[in-house]
């Protein structure tokens, strides 16, 4: 039958015509993409002027212990004896009784310098990334104290599950190469 | 003393609250007398370098390469379950199961619709390389790739067979998810593809509690029904369906001709083996004709219905936004209909924006939504009435095959065709012969 004949090569041309169709758009899609990249990979990080220490970062990851860590700016730290980052509201005494400290796990030492300056640094193993001390350090400090994410630990999701979460749009993507937002000192001269 | 304290550091709070705004400091940073130095702190341990990406892309090249040739040429479905166990470690449990093409869907979606958006040269590589691939060999990359596959196929221990009906009726999920992933990543509100992924939790060993569960549910009902993440979910797969329907190679059942022995009827746990159909009796096919002419009218009728329902879901799917949300909240507070802010409105309030900017903000997400929603039940109702139609015509076969579309590339059908057998003879003679 001719006719049948003639309807194969047409049904072929089609599917010929279809098959180099999608071969183009996912050239498309290809070229596309190689003119959006910026020769960088992008990473999760935190704006510190953004966040407001809510806590998230701690349950939201999809790690067990989040990669998320607190980082202490010493040079805009105020040194402060009474260090509401790192002391609870109305604290008993201000010493390292464990009742007095803000940090559910202990991980801010707290280490005198010389009347009436305390210096507070971060035992990373032990920081869980609650943000509690950057809120008390955010409410009546200098803010010295911001969570980052660490890229050893971060496994780059494809969506951060705690940028989902985030309340304050404080999560981003940066370059590789820059993979950190610290906070500058920003004195006035 | 602690009081007399505290009220100092909450009225210099009151008193000076804009000065670290203006990048002033609270408290001045002493001057040491003792000589004191600020400490180094920890090191910043720096991102993963981009290398690393681009040799990922590599390997899934050269393991696409392989699986080609192991499901094409050499037929031997053990070498090719080797294979998957492989790129079940290495994509899976190695590489955590990140980046994969499926989520792989919504990066590129982005990237058409937000040009601030810098998607990775490994996302574009594993989306589109699979795709290449599937246009001239087909499924491979399901076959013996893709660790979520892969993860499947090796738990598959009792397949029963689903019928044709169910199967495609439930795959009606899986265009639906592939719609809704492409609708949230093109309005920049979510990567849904990748916030539901079953497996990752395995592959890291850890996460979110409801979606290990739903993984291991998954993987339960994977004892039984084969796959049922690749068939019935899947949004990947839905593109891939399509694209393996043209492809240039695909898997033959039999290394040269069908002698109809009914040998490979069973043999795949997928359901993709379609049996040889005869001539409809003449009554039935007038029937069959009539329920085509009723579908392909019903067609444009679903398109709008599904297009209409999908419309007046707009204000649930933009919910879903969390700008909407926050701006939904902040007008609750406003009007006084709340009492109590969130850590979002919070959060919103310490910009110092206008609300009216928020809420033009969450109009406009709105107004993507109803466009989108309306787009995305269009494309269900389309595909609902494709199916009905599909499920009604019959397609003349002259012997066992392999459905293009389903086909997963496994391998598993080879060994029950006596032809393949008989190849293998000959070709191990021909080694003896040597």
């Amino acid at each position: 039958m001719p006719s049948s004949k003639e309807d194969m090569t047409r049904r072929k041309f089609l599917r010929e015509g279809l098959w180099g169709a999608c071969l183009a758009g996912a050239g498309t899609a290809a070229g596309l993409s190689v003119a959006r990249n910026n020769q960088n990979n992008m990473v999760w990080q935190i704006d510190p002027y953004k966040c407001i220490g809510c806590g998230n970062c701690a349950t939201y990851c999809v790690l067990e212990h989040s990669a998320v860590k607190c980082v202490q700016a010493y040079a805009i730290c105020g040194y402060c004896d009474l260090c509401t980052g790192y002391l609870v509201p109305e604290p008993k005494a201000l010493d390292t009784g464990a009742e007095n400290e803000l940090c559910p796990t202990g991980a801010i030492k707290r280490t005198y310098v010389e009347d009436p300056y305390y210096e507070y640094t971060i035992d990373e193993t032990l920081c869980n990334g609650c943000g509690k001390c950057v809120k008390g350090c955010l409410a009546f400090g200098n803010g010295s104290l911001f969570l980052q994410v660490r890229h050893d630990r971060c496994k780059n999701c494809n969506e951060c599950s705690i940028a989902a979460a985030c309340p304050s749009q404080a999560y981003k993507r940066v370059p590789t190469d820059q993979p950190y937002l610290l906070k500058k000192v920003d004195l006035k001269e | 003393m602690t009081r007399l304290a505290c009220i100092t550091v909450f009225s210099m709070a009151v008193l000076v609250p804009c000065l670290s705004a203006l990048g002033e400091l609270r408290f001045p940073p002493p001057e040491f007398e003792s000589g004191y130095r600020f400490p180094e702190g920890a090191p910043l341990p720096a991102a993963r370098p981009v290398l690393y990406e681009y040799a990922d892309a590599v390997l899934l090249t050269v393991a696409l390469l392989l699986a080609s040739h192991l499901i094409l040429r050499r037929r031997n479905r053990r070498a090719i379950f080797g294979l998957m166990v492989l790129a079940l470690f290495y994509f899976g449990f190695w590489r955590d199961g990140c980046i994969c093409p499926i989520g792989a869907i919504q990066n590129v979606t982005l990237t058409a619709f937000d040009s601030s958006y810098a998607i990775p040269l490994a996302a574009a590589a594993f989306f589109v390389i699979p795709l290449v691939f599937t246009l001239f060999c087909g499924r491979v990359f399901c076959g013996a790739v893709c660790p979520l596959g892969a993860i499947q196929d090796a738990v598959l221990i009792h397949p029963v067979r689903v019928p044709r009906w169910l199967e495609s009726g439930l795959r009606l999920l899986a265009y639906t998810y592939l719609g809704a992933g492409v609708l949230f990543a093109a309005v920049g509100s979510a990567f849904l593809i990748c916030r539901y992924d079953p497996f990752i939790g395995f592959f890291r060993m850890t996460g979110n509690w409801n979606i290990l569960i739903l993984g291991a549910s998954l993987l339960f009902i994977g004892l039984f029904v084969g796959r049922p993440y690749c068939r019935f979910l899947c949004p990947y797969g839905v593109i891939l369906r399509h694209l393996s329907r043209l492809s240039k190679r695909r898997v033959t059942i039999t290394p040269n001709e069908c002698i109809k022995c009914r040998l490979c009827e069973d043999a795949c746990p997928f359901g993709a083996i379609r049996e040889p159909t005869e001539d409809w009796p003449e009554g039935e096919y007038r029937i069959a004709k009539k329920r085509l002419v009723l579908f392909l009218v019903l067609l444009p009728v679903l398109v709008a219905a599904g297009g209409w329902g999908g419309y007046a879901l707009k204000e649930r799917l933009a919910r879903l936004h969390p700008r909407v949300r926050t701006a939904e909240r902040v007008f609750l507070e406003e009007t006084g209909r709340v009492t109590g802010t969130t850590n979002a409105s919070d959060a919103f309030r310490t910009t110092g924006q206008a609300s009216e900017v928020l809420y033009r903000e969450a109009t406009a997400i709105r107004n993507r939504f109803a466009v989108g929603g309306g787009l995305l039940g269009a494309f269900v109702g389309l595909v609902a009435g494709g199916k009905l139609v599909a499920l009604s015509v019959r397609r003349r076969r002259t012997e066992y095959e392999a459905d293009r579309a389903g086909c997963f590339a496994c391998g598993r059908c080879y060994e029950s065709c006596p032809k393949e057998h008989e190849r293998l003879k000959k070709a191990k003679g021909a080694v003896a012969g040597l």
